[in-house]
């Protein structure tokens, strides 16, 4: 299992036979007759930061897509809290994916709804909290992302690293097991990610449970507990941030790396 | 002066103006039921649409595509004095309602349909990720969005489809057109007609007004 935890990452969340929230086994993905992902095997324990680099279409947003089934895995199973996820279907589905939020690279906020109106929708609609209980949650989980003061801002009226805070106070708002950021910051302009990163910095210290798919590699060596890093589908080598970036085994692990930043690793 | 009296002459006028008032009560309701029906209609057949069901799909698209392709005065004619030979009588305003509405709702379903695909596809996502059903993404995020797409080519539509009421007068509905042109060859004055056209345009060009306010009121940045 190529993803199983190092004794060094074992050690930077001490508790050994915990059960983890999100468990991958043998995830397998083909469309049509290309096979993107291949016997993936991931399992995140509670509070812990697990950050995926590689290069583009090497199936990182895909099997992060198969955790929530926006993308139907072909074969293999995801477990959330010990619950299959791959065996829910229609509301049972709807239901476990309260479970896990998402955040997408490109916001995806609602265009016609005021911010806390997009917070609110899912809590009212799928979770069944009362409009009251839910305005609360989202002035909340607003204030939690330093957007209080744009509850009732449109998207539109936002900067694209506001627009990203509201999503991931969205996502929050249904107090997810775990969080799902797909490239969160790789549409906004440089000076708005570090208001985005730091938002998720703070979750990660207040013990949230997260998969980051994500090429800030600055903030994976700062935040990540974990680096998994995959290529062609597979995931080829997994470790500590110090572990992937300072003494890299692969071939095509050194050679990302050394593409990405020349002279940084 | 000879401009006055054909066109608005007094006494033509007087006498003919309870009429016509009946005459724009009757394309008023007519015209209402059209809209209502015809949207509604449109509606329901996009959300069918969106459920993407070849067997929903093709008679849908089959309905659109018909009805926006046929002239609706032949549809009128057809269905007034052929459906007879097969027992089935409709009374005018019924062909008129049924015609126009159907007609309304091919092209609403259009309008709909390309305002729900224009939505991308990652509002969707957002929605079922967030634990929504696919009746609450459509209802919620989708349609709301399609509807505000849809407003302008809509009013548009709507009001170039109820003008068609006019087309009544060919099978004896006695609307606006029909109780002015009658009237016209009664009194031999051409004032009847010019009521006509202010008739209508008493009742459509608030509508292009309002409509004008609602796309101003609806727009967004994205």
């Amino acid at each position: 299992m190529s993803a199983a935890p190092s004794p060094s990452a074992a050690a930077a969340h001490a508790e050994v036979h915990q059960r983890p929230v999100l468990e991958i086994n043998q995830l397998e993905k083909c469309f049509g007759d290309t096979q993107v992902l291949t016997s993936i095997d991931l399992r995140v324990k509670p509070g812990e930061l697990v950050f995926v680099i590689g290069p583009s279409g090497s199936g990182k947003s895909t099997m992060l897509r198969c955790c929530n089934r926006l993308e139907e895995p072909t074969s293999g199973s995801i477990l959330l809290d010990g619950e299959h996820v791959t065996e829910c279907h229609g509301r049972a589905l709807d239901k476990m994916r309260l479970k896990i939020g998402m955040v997408f690279q490109g916001f995806h906020l609602y265009p016609h709804k005021t911010v806390l109106a997009n917070v609110m929708l899912a809590q009212v609609k799928a979770l069944k909290r009362s409009k009251p209980e839910a305005e609360a949650r989202a002035k909340e989980m607003l204030e939690h992302v330093g957007l209080a003061h744009k509850a009732s801002a449109t998207p539109g009226e936002l900067s694209g690293g506001q627009q990203q805070r509201v999503a991931i106070a969205r996502a929050l708002a249904l107090d997810p097991k775990v969080m799902l950021f797909d490239e969160p910051t790789s549409a906004l302009d440089p000076e708005l990610v570090g208001s985005v990163l730091k938002v998720m910095k703070r979750l990660r210290d207040e013990g949230m449970t997260m998969v980051v798919v994500s090429h800030e590699m600055e903030f994976a060596r700062e935040a990540a507990d974990r680096v998994v890093f995959m290529d062609g589908g597979v995931v080829v080598e997994s470790g500590t941030p110090d572990e992937i970036f300072g003494n890299p085994k692969s071939e095509r692990l050194r050679a990302f790396l050394s593409r990405l930043s020349p002279g940084a690793a | 002066m000879r401009f006055l009296d054909t066109f608005f002459d007094g006494a033509v006028m007087a006498k003919y103006l309870p009429d016509l008032l009946s005459a724009i009560v009757t394309t008023l309701w007519l015209s209402v039921i059209i809209v209502i029906g015809g949207l509604a209609l449109g509606l329901m057949l996009a959300c069918l649409h969106s459920l993407g069901r070849w067997y929903l799909t093709l008679p849908i698209v089959a309905f659109a595509d018909i009805g926006r392709a046929l002239p609706p005065l032949v549809v009128i004619l057809i269905f007034y004095f052929g459906l007879p030979g097969l027992g089935i009588r409709l009374s005018g305003p019924m062909v008129l309602i049924l015609v126009l509405g159907g007609v309304l709702a091919a092209f609403a379903e259009e309008i709909f349909w390309a305002g729900l695909t224009a939505v991308s596809k990652g509002q969707w996502e957002a929605g079922r990720a967030t634990g929504l059903s696919f009746a609450q993404t459509l209802f919620q995020i989708a349609l709301p969005q399609a509807i505000r797409l849809g407003i302008p080519p809509l009013v548009n539509r709507a009001l170039a489809i109820t003008k068609m009421t006019a087309l009544g007068s060919v099978i004896g509905v006695k609307e606006i057109l029909a109780v002015s042109s009658s009237a016209q060859s009664f009194s031999g004055s051409a004032t009847p007609l010019t009521m006509a056209a202010l008739a209508y345009l008493a009742i459509f060009l608030p509508v292009v007004v309002l409509s004008r306010l609602l796309e101003r009121r609806y727009a967004w940045a994205v």
